[in-house]
């Protein structure tokens, strides 16, 4: 029985994490009918900067990390949409998920050829160690995350739900035409979405780095799980994206210790799987009416 | 009256969405090879109920039997093999094949087996018959082309002209003339005459257009506010006060 | 062009096709062997990407059930000509039951769903040793012999390998060219009208996973005899985007896409090897700007250029 608590808690802050890199894919939807193939790369490149502002420039962790979120937002939030969703998404899906394909593609091929292959080590921004509750040890680490990624989640909320440009943003996510006319700048808000993304994938890139190590494709399995994690959750819902990181977070942790570590990378998958297949709208999603 | 049982009879359907009536208890029937022309404002619930009557969405209460089958909320697979076809309010064209095969692709699933169809001829054996239906829908000098790449008013005439390929029992028009310029919308009157001679199906058409309704349809059923208000020769409907009033709105 | 000169140009091709190898090394024959075995997948994906419209990231993983179960069943002895019907079947089978997520789901749903099958089945190659041989993998594939004649030498097997290629793409050409081809485009171009058209799109929908699968898995049957030697990584999710940049890059839903675009993502690195890791990197921002400039792929260019000059 410890053992499942211990597993369910350490499984909830990996989850967190998912959670952050799926919360940006929601929604990206939501407002720009944008799905991000390179999501995950998303994540690896700011923990890539982050290590490039410590040991180049010297600065520390915190302050490596602010600056990273503005490189980020800057490229990975302006820069994307300008540069590569505008262009396309007058296209359609297909050409835009190409293209995220092979942006994924060039960035983390451009990190390998152009810095290192290698896994490096990543400071954590928690103390080392655990405390015991009761008789159940928790790291500093996990609480450390939890706390993170939960007052990012908190905050965002807040800003959607209480401020004027937050329920701007939702206005278009929910209906853009309506948005237009109520008077809402829609492009301004459409941007909007594509800085908190990447904003997000910083704060998922500073949290996940010390333990997945820093590597040039440790965006693989984030951004797949960040899509799943979507998915399971309810395309529609952001609460959703919540809801399906934690869970496979939790549940990846359980079948590694009680089935098999190998089998370890297809939870996610067969959660994926089975909700499709029989929920496709998701846990927390709506069912939406088919179009003619 | 009796002709006009036992064919398509649409019975006391009801569509609600939450507390809105979009459609309120509608009954009507249509007889074989009968042309009946549905009219209304905007909003009246004429195209909740064709997509009731089509499968498309489940009405709340109520049914339809075609051939004295109980066919509500079949699939429109289903619909299709039991010699129902339809257009849709909006162009429905396949963009990227030529309108030839535009064509024959609404007719080669009703020949033979799936697996029948692999060996068959590419045509299908149906090349002949797209080519007259080419001609009359006089589109010979672009049936080469992708569909796609035509205008708005010759996608429309293929889009219709799909519908008839197979020769239906039934055929449920949705709005056939939105967008087409006046001209046309004359030649798809006599198209439409010309293939009811021909091919015997009967027609259940939602039109705006008086004139095109009135140049059609002997029979007519205005709906206002998810309710069939009149029903009879166009004429009576046209003259119905209560008619007139849901149109000039009061 | 002319259908005439189209049919010359095909023809002059294919004969510099045949007649290149005699003057390669065996790395070139090689090469070109695994050309032919690589475009038996491609193509059967343009089958299920460009022509009936569904979205695919799990090719490589159908290529990999072909390439193990030659390798399972030709160590064991079996003959060439009964594994590779059998692989053909199984992965058929696999393609039909990876359909199912597409009749529920569309494009990115069914990409992730895809990609999630070829993850599976990655995982399944690699943890279940005493079948797959796990990471080690199998090795000593033999090569089939053609009526006495053995093609254990590289020009011989390039051969059989150019043939089937040939053959399966005839049969393609025939399929695509029958009613069916017909159908498979009504479902990519509108399924909703298709349906009432009395178009099966249920069937159809599982019928281009499945030829499509079939077609992967006789090109891994061939891809396991070609290298002798079978493992997990070349049946990565990688390989599956592989396959899938190379329909678009050529231009999907068009027969001749997946020829060029195979040269491109086979031939083309071998060539630019002088640019070692940097040629990913620039592949992944080509297809960027490819998709930005000529979302039509390779042969879409010559009526981009009939278009402009009818414009102008």
């Amino acid at each position: 029985m410890g053992d499942l608590v211990q597993l369910v808690v350490s499984g909830t802050a990996t989850g967190a994490i998912y959670a952050l890199a799926a919360l940006g894919f929601t929604l990206l939807w939501q407002a720009a009918g944008t799905i991000n193939f390179a999501q995950g790369e998303f994540v690896m490149v700011p923990a890539f900067v982050m290590l490039f502002f410590m040991s180049f420039v010297g600065v520390p962790l915190w302050l490596a990390f602010l600056l990273t979120c503005a490189v980020s937002m800057l490229f990975l939030g302006y820069g994307f949409k300008r540069g590569i969703v505008d262009p396309l998404i007058r296209h359609g899906v297909i050409p835009l998920v190409i293209a995220t394909l092979g942006l994924s593609i060039g960035l983390k091929q451009l990190v390998k050829a152009g810095y290192s292959a290698e896994a490096h080590p990543f400071p954590n921004p928690f103390p080392d160690g655990q405390f015991a509750l009761g008789n159940l040890h928790v790291s500093y680490a996990d609480v450390g995350t939890l706390c993170f990624a939960g007052l990012i989640v908190i905050s965002l909320q807040m800003f959607l739900n209480r401020t004027v440009t937050g329920r701007a943003m939702q206005a278009v996510a929910q209906n853009t035409d309506a948005a237009k006319v109520l008077g809402i700048d829609v492009r301004r808000m459409v941007l909007y979405t594509f800085l908190i993304n990447a904003f997000l994938a910083a704060v998922a890139a500073l949290l996940v780095a010390p333990t997945y190590l820093a590597k040039f494709d440790m965006g693989d399995s984030i951004g797949q799980k960040a899509f799943f994690a979507a998915i399971i959750g309810g395309f529609n819902q952001t609460r959703g994206a919540l809801l399906g990181g934690v869970l496979i977070g939790i549940l990846e942790n359980v079948v590694g210790f009680y089935v098999s570590p190998a089998y370890k990378e297809g939870v996610a998958l067969m959660l994926f799987l089975a909700v499709i297949l029989f929920r496709p709208e998701g846990l927390l999603g709506k069912a939406e009416e088919r179009k003619v | 009256m009796s002709a006009r049982t036992g064919f398509l009879e649409v019975k006391d359907v009801r569509k609600a969405y939450g507390a809105i009536k979009a459609v309120d208890g509608v009954s009507f029937a249509v007889g074989p090879g009968e042309i009946v022309g549905v009219i209304g404002p905007n909003g009246s619930g004429k195209t909740t109920l064709f997509n009731s009557i089509l499968g498309q969405i489940k009405p709340t209460s109520g049914g339809v039997e075609f051939c004295g089958e109980d066919i509500t909320g079949m699939s429109p697979l289903a619909l299709a093999r039991r010699g129902i076809g339809r257009t849709f309010q909006t162009l429905q064209v396949f963009v990227k094949l030529s309108v030839r095969d535009n064509l024959i692709v609404a007719a080669q699933e009703f020949k033979g087996t799936l697996a029948g169809r692999l060996l068959a001829k590419p045509d299908a054996g149906l090349g002949e018959h797209a080519d007259r239906t080419i001609e009359m829908f006089r589109l010979k000098q672009v049936a080469h082309l992708p569909a796609g790449s035509l205008s708005y008013g010759q996608q429309k005439l293929i889009d219709i002209a799909m519908a008839f390929m197979a020769a239906p029992r039934l055929v449920l028009l949705d709005e056939p003339c939105a967008g087409v310029n006046p001209s046309l919308v004359e030649q798809l009157r006599e198209l439409l005459v010309e293939l009811n001679g021909t091919q015997g199906g009967s027609f259940v058409v939602i039109e705006h257009n008086m004139d095109f309704i009135m140049g059609l349809c002997p029979h007519v059923i205005c709906m206002v506010e998810g309710k069939v208000l009149a029903e009879g020769p166009p004429a009576t409907v046209q003259s119905n006060r209560q008619v007139l009033e849901a149109y000039l709105g009061n | 062009m002319s259908t005439r000169n189209r049919l010359v140009v095909l023809f002059a091709s294919l004969v510099a096709f045949a007649v290149l190898p005699i003057f390669l090394k065996t790395y070139g024959v090689y090469l070109m062997t695994l050309f032919c075995v690589y475009l038996m997948a491609t193509m059967g994906l343009n089958l299920t990407v460009g022509y009936a419209g569904q979205m695919s990231l799990g090719q490589a993983a159908f290529f990999g059930i072909g390439a193990y179960h030659a390798a399972i069943l030709l160590t064991l002895g079996w003959p060439f000509f009964v594994v590779l019907p059998i692989a053909a079947v199984a992965c058929f089978a696999a393609g039909l039951a990876l359909g199912f997520p597409a009749l529920r789901v569309q494009h990115h749903y069914l990409a992730f769903a895809t990609l999630g099958f070829n993850v599976l089945v990655y995982l399944v190659m690699r943890n279940e040793e005493k079948l797959t041989g796990g990471t080690f993998g199998i090795a000593n594939i033999p090569r089939p012999s053609l009526v006495g004649f053995s093609l254990d030498k590289p020009l011989p097997f390039f051969y059989f390998t150019f043939a089937a290629t040939i053959l399966l793409a005839l049969a393609l050409w025939w399929l695509l060219r029958s009613p069916w081809g017909r159908a498979f485009a009504a479902l990519r171009d509108n399924p909703i009208r298709a349906e009432s058209l009395g178009v099966n799109i249920t069937a159809y929908t599982l019928l281009a996973f499945a030829i499509g699968a079939a077609c992967a898995g006789i090109g891994g049957v061939y891809f396991a005899t070609l290298v002798n030697f079978v493992e997990p990584a070349p049946f990565h999710v990688t390989a599956s985007l592989t396959m899938l940049l190379a329909v678009i890059v050529g231009g999907s839903g068009r027969f001749f896409g997946p020829m060029l675009g195979t040269v491109v993502v086979v031939l083309l690195p071998e060539w630019l090897r002088f640019m070692q890791n940097w040629y990913l990197a620039v592949f992944g921002f080509a297809v960027v700007a490819l998709m930005i400039w000529l979302p039509g792929g390779l042969l879409s260019i010559p009526e981009r250029f009939k278009a402009k000059g009818a414009a102008e």
